[in-house]
């Protein structure tokens, strides 16, 4: 027994020196009767990071956010939030998360502000009530609407609200399940612009089916179809995986075949794809090569007097990595 | 648990519900007793009492309908369920609130009890014990109410299903009669909830009896509890 002083020493020089895991799953299964909805699914993000996960719809984005959140069980694998497993001690675990689910849990006979205050004594956070749903109303723009009850809402704030309430308490970590839909597109900057500020102080998973949102405002993306993790990187680097090549869009004016072979006997062009005539006499290539070419082809074409329109080099988008990843696993599964 | 049960209670008034509910029980306790007392010229209550007994089976399903149904629904029980509360404050707090509802309509007999005392002097204690009694009957009725409301999402099913119930287990006694077997009798004579509301509104308080509709309110609420806990797992 004489140890136990030593260990609280301890534990904060901890804190400062290990970069702190806030969120741990953990091989997740989840059968839905003979269903397998999650198969395996494991990860982690530490203190401070913005997670996109991304899937097409029933890939099991919802049902993996349910179980983070304590809300479904998992039929085996664990969840620790901020080193608390979430059915050992979940009332614990789940003071430490703010949730937004796909449909905003809100009581339609209540007002706003009436609706606010029921969530605060709800999570029974420890700040002051007035000031702190002000505040929290303020960061997503509902002040306007407090006294208002929740039924005569449109989407946008009802959505808002439902961003308010996963946001009571300050809680370490944010679960928002398609935090945008049903906004329009000055309200979606504005969402993005503050989950973005949310990330500096708080761990964030959201998810959505749209790329460019999660392109936008997170770190980490985890693809995720038919319950298993096809991808998981780092924003930056996944964009950058397919670039072992580079590829550019031309548009010369000429003769087709001729342009065709010209292009194809520049020095490390891979590919050469004729996209059709886009207008009269002028057609648009696509020229897949090992290393930057744009000089060389432009030294070839100046030999002759076909001219070149335009010449533009395409970056693989995150769609295109999506949509390889996730049609290509199917394919392979359909031919196993 | 206190906040659920603000908000619960508080809903029962920001919806016609809670003014439907209450204004038809003081109808019937109104007509019942004008019948009663005012009209046979009697001081005691104990048939209204009686009388009210098949109201009550009416008015519970009501109250209790909407407890979980609509939180699953509206999808707000995620919110409940995700918070830092646990499922028996959840299902304790729904109880707590229901039971308060029908607190507010069981004044009706104060009111009565009051306005009886002006012409005569009320048996103030039998008013009480019966008042007491349709408090542990209705908190059974209430608990057998919120278990058929966890288990579906439509709040008029749950209301019609609770009815049924409801009026199955309180005619236990006019059924058994029709059996001639025995064990059956016994069994439909034990869990008969008339018989033994009867008891109390002629002022027999028994112990048994109130252990039984104790045992009954505690035992659905914790087949409420297993219900939603038991989601999760699904």
């Amino acid at each position: 027994m004489s140890n136990i002083p030593n260990s609280s020493f301890l534990i904060p020089n901890l804190k400062k020196e290990v970069y702190f895991i806030m969120i741990e799953v953990k091989d997740l299964t989840k059968y839905y009767v003979k269903n397998k909805a999650l198969d395996h699914v494991s990860f982690s993000l530490k203190e401070g990071e913005i997670l996109g996960f991304l899937g097409p719809n029933g890939a099991g984005k919802s049902t993996t956010m349910n179980i983070i959140t304590g809300y479904l069980s998992s039929d085996s694998g664990s969840v620790k939030i901020d080193g608390i497993d979430i059915l050992e001690e979940p009332k614990e675990a789940k003071k430490r998360i703010g949730y937004l689910p796909e449909q905003p849990p809100l009581y339609n006979d209540m007002t706003v502000q009436k609706y606010l205050e029921f969530m605060f004594k709800l999570k029974k956070v420890r700040l002051p009530m007035k000031e702190h749903i002000n505040s929290i109303c303020e960061q997503v723009k509902i002040s306007d609407v407090k006294e208002k009850i929740i039924k005569h809402l449109s989407k946008g704030y009802r959505q808002r609200v439902g961003l308010a309430q996963a946001l009571l308490g300050d809680p370490p970590v944010l679960i928002l399940d398609e935090p945008t839909v049903g906004l329009d597109p000055i309200q979606i900057v504005e969402i993005r612009r503050l989950i973005r500020d949310l990330g500096k102080q708080h761990t964030v998973i959201l998810s959505s089916h749209l790329l460019s949102e999660v392109q936008a405002v997170c770190d980490k993306i985890l693809i995720i179809n038919h319950g298993k993790i096809v991808a998981d990187e780092l924003t930056s680097s996944i964009t950058q995986t397919g670039s072992s090549t580079v590829s550019l869009e031309l548009i010369i004016e000429g003769r087709r075949q001729t342009v065709h072979s010209i292009l194809q006997k520049v020095d490390g062009v891979i590919k050469v794809t004729d996209k059709g005539e886009c207008e009269r006499g002028c057609y648009e290539f696509r020229v897949d090569s090992r290393r930057d070419v744009r000089r060389l082809i432009f030294r070839a074409f100046a030999k002759t007097d076909f001219s070149i329109l335009s010449m533009r080099p395409v970056e693989q988008s995150l769609e295109d990595i999506y949509l390889d990843i996730i049609t290509g696993k199917s394919d392979t599964e359909e031919a196993s | 648990m206190s906040a659920i049960f603000k908000r619960e209670f508080g809903s029962y008034f920001s919806s016609p519900v809670g003014y439907a509910v209450l204004a038809a029980y003081m109808f019937f306790s109104g007509i019942f007793f004008y019948v009663q007392c005012l009209f046979l010229g009697s001081s005691s209550m104990t048939m209204v009492f009686q009388q009210m007994f098949f109201i009550v089976l009416f008015v519970i399903p009501l109250i209790t309908m909407r407890t979980f149904s609509e939180e699953k629904r509206q999808k707000t029980e995620q919110a409940l369920l995700t918070a830092p509360v646990g499922v028996p404050s959840i299902v304790g707090a729904k109880f707590l609130s229901s039971l308060a509802m029908f607190a507010l309509c069981l004044c009706s007999y104060l009111i009565e009890g009051i306005a009886l005392s002006f012409m005569t002097q009320p048996d103030w204690s039998v008013i009480i014990g019966n008042v007491f009694a349709m408090a542990i009957l209705g908190s059974s009725f209430i608990a057998m109410g919120l278990f058929i409301s966890s288990l579906t999402e439509s709040a008029i099913v749950a209301a019609i299903v609770s009815f049924v119930l409801n009026v199955l287990i309180s005619i236990m006694d006019t059924i058994s009669g029709t059996v001639s077997w025995d064990v059956l009798t016994g069994i439909t004579n034990a869990i008969s909830f008339q018989k033994k509301y009867n008891n109390f509104s002629l002022g027999l308080i028994s112990l048994s009896d109130v252990v039984f509709f104790v045992s009954v309110t505690f035992i659905f609420l914790f087949l409420t509890d297993r219900v939603i806990e038991r989601r999760r797992w699904a």
